[in-house]
């Protein structure tokens, strides 16, 4: 009985436990059982890609109301892929997020925090597994303002006005959004993705639905915070709490990628969105500004944490790219970059808020000499950050792998090489860090730090590990990416 | 002798029926236009109406933030709670049929107990903002 109402469940569970954490009051009562209910998502996506597995495509509707009407949940292998990864970042940052936020956050403020929280995963989860156009604006801003909040909540004063410009910046992405969903409504009728795709085919020429696809793209464009709409992103990141910080770069831009990528592919069709609307010549030079511009960048700031945030919008570059190459294979290794990226830059938020834990705000500066000091959660940094570059046993390895062979596959060589150039501009910001940490002496008079508790070393070496893990047993991402993809393609859900 | 009689007096006439108005957008919202959220801000209206004629603290004692920070958690379980009530007796989440041994019976207990849910999450939250917002500058 319990598995037929699993689809309502991964949302629900953790939309009812918000409430509840904010009820419970004390931080450390709400932080355990936000850690319990974050756990329990992961199981019950876990046996949602099982039921998968077993060949059937868990549906819901709310209220017994039936599809085309109600609202539905449908759980195809994509929506599945990113269920996984984004329940998997939350129940491994949560365990973390004790120690971290006991440091940064006031203690009446932590009920509220975990509160957020969990209302910004329900979110999240909610975009992706829903079937229904509105209902996913809906639940983006379930999960935006969820952010807005947890941003502002950053210890230093910044982060108010990096909230402020993030609450602006994604309203007018939301908003964008909202007029593109009216408007196919006002169009078709109907809400219900699948209804949608079948309705949309005969009204190819149709000015509305031109309008409303350029509403959708540069909506979630904004809150992909694909170049250049990226100018939020860097000072929201910076500025907001560790465990925020990672969370964030983990998850919600993946899931942002992930509705760009239900709308091109399942809901407009890829002879619309490609053959039609061209889609992937805005994608490809924006990308490759991306990819290019944000490693730039990246090499040139201060503060670790703002550096690995450019980074963010570099690898979401990496994203967009294989989808404008338009090949089952691009889409593949654009899949795959989501869920790698989300295990990368979540064990390197990780490993620098373990430093922040010790230190406070991380300079590039202040960590001199640290490797000596703090050897697991410097080791933890150098194998995210090996992992970020693309060297052979990590995830980013994997990806980059199929993102070359899907660009050399489309005749597109100067990509490629553009490709292995940006690696090697990540080679270089990476290795400032490990410079100054290694091979630098803790400054005269600076006060000695010692190793950060297990409580958050464990949950960054373990996405350490799933960074080398699934670097070497591919068999789950890729079989996974590659029949999604190859299923977006041909239009129908797998 | 206050020092802006005309004000008080007048919120004083208009508050009860603010706040009744509030209940009967909520109640009759089955049957008529309005629902949760409409008599939720109604309902904030009058007591921030209040708040504007007799002062913050006097407002803060008839609706106690350590009292509206629960219930507006409240409102939003006493939604999913009818949800899952409705799942554990055999519908789907939120379907109502399953409420009562009669469909139709089951239909009005939902959309009430929802609605009544919105409301109270609503005017908790209205009232929190604005007291979030005046307490500020004082």
């Amino acid at each position: 009985m319990i598995a037929a109402h699993l689809p309502a469940l991964q949302v629900v569970v953790p939309l009812l436990a918000a409430p509840i954490c904010l009820l419970l009051g004390r931080g450390r009562w709400a932080w355990a059982f936000a850690t319990a209910v974050s756990w329990l998502t992961l199981a019950i996506a876990v046996a949602l890609l099982s039921q998968i597995g077993n060949g059937d495509l868990p549906g819901y509707a709310f209220g017994d109301w039936p599809a085309p009407w109600g609202i539905e949940y449908r759980v195809d292998r994509l929506s599945a892929f990113v269920l996984l990864i984004v329940s998997g970042i939350a129940a491994a940052i949560l365990p973390y997020a004790w120690r971290s936020v006991a440091r940064e956050i006031p203690p009446e403020q932590q009920a509220i925090f975990f509160t957020a929280l969990l209302l910004c995963l329900a979110g999240l989860l909610g975009i992706t597994i829903t079937g229904d156009a509105f209902n996913l604006f809906v639940l983006l801003e379930i999960s935006s303002l969820a952010s807005y909040t947890l941003i502002a909540m950053g210890r230093d004063r910044r982060a108010l006005t990096a909230a402020y410009q993030y609450l602006i910046m994604g309203t007018i992405g939301a908003t964008f959004i909202l007029i593109g969903v009216g408007l196919l409504y006002m169009l078709t009728g109907t809400l219900n993705m699948a209804d949608l795709a079948i309705r949309i085919a005969p009204l190819q020429e149709s000015r509305t639905l031109h309008t409303a696809f350029a509403f959708l793209v540069v909506g979630i464009g904004l809150k992909l915070a694909l170049f250049p709409l990226h100018l939020w992103l860097p000072n929201a990141y910076a500025y907001a709490p560790s465990v925020v910080t990672a969370f964030l770069a983990a998850t919600a831009t993946k899931v942002a990628l992930y509705a760009l990528i239900r709308f091109l592919y399942t809901i407009f069709g890829v002879a619309f969105a490609f053959d039609a609307m061209l889609t992937h010549w805005i994608l490809l030079p924006l990308s490759l500004a991306a990819i290019l511009s944000a490693s730039l960048v990246a090499i040139f700031q201060d503060d670790v944490k703002r550096m690995l945030a450019y980074s963010s919008v570099a690898q979401i570059g990496y994203m967009t790219l294989g989808l404008a190459l338009v090949s089952v294979t691009g889409l593949t290794a654009a899949l795959l970059h989501l869920f790698n990226h989300a295990l990368m830059k979540g064990a390197l938020f990780l490993a620098l808020g373990a430093v922040a834990y010790r230190l406070g705000p991380v300079r590039l500066t202040g960590m001199a000499g640290l490797g000596r000091q703090m050897p697991w959660t410097l080791a933890a940094f150098v194998v995210g950050g090996l992992s970020l570059i693309g060297v052979p046993l990590t995830v980013g390895f994997v990806s980059k792998w199929y993102l070359i062979l899907a660009a050399i596959e489309a005749g597109w060589w100067p990509v490629a090489a553009l490709i292995l150039i940006a690696s090697l501009l990540a080679v270089l910001y990476i290795w400032r860090v490990v410079e100054v940490a290694y091979f630098r002496p803790r400054p005269a008079g600076a006060e000695a730090v010692t190793e950060v508790p297990l409580a958050l070393l464990a949950p960054t070496w373990a996405l350490v590990l799933a960074n080398l893990y699934f670097g070497l047993d591919t068999r789950l991402t890729v079989g996974l990416a590659e029949t999604a993809a190859a299923g977006l393609f041909a239009g129908v859900a797998r | 002798m206050s020092a802006r009689p005309v004000l008080e007096a007048i919120a004083k006439l208009l508050v009860p029926y603010i706040l009744l108005f509030g209940l009967y957008v909520q109640f009759h919202g089955d049957y008529g236009p309005g629902g949760g959220f409409q008599a939720g801000v109604i309902f904030a209206a009058g007591l921030i109406l209040y708040a504007l004629a007799f002062g913050l603290d006097k407002a803060m004692v008839v609706a106690p933030p350590a009292l509206l920070r629960p219930l507006s958690a409240l409102g939003v379980l006493l939604y999913g709670g009818v949800g899952l009530v409705a799942m554990l007796n055999g519908g789907s989440f939120l379907g109502y049929d399953h409420l009562a041994a009669d469909p139709i019976a089951g239909q009005h207990l939902g959309v009430l107990l929802v609605e009544f849910g919105v409301g109270i999450t609503v005017a908790a939250v209205m009232i929190l903002i604005f007291f979030a917002f005046v307490g500020r500058s004082e």
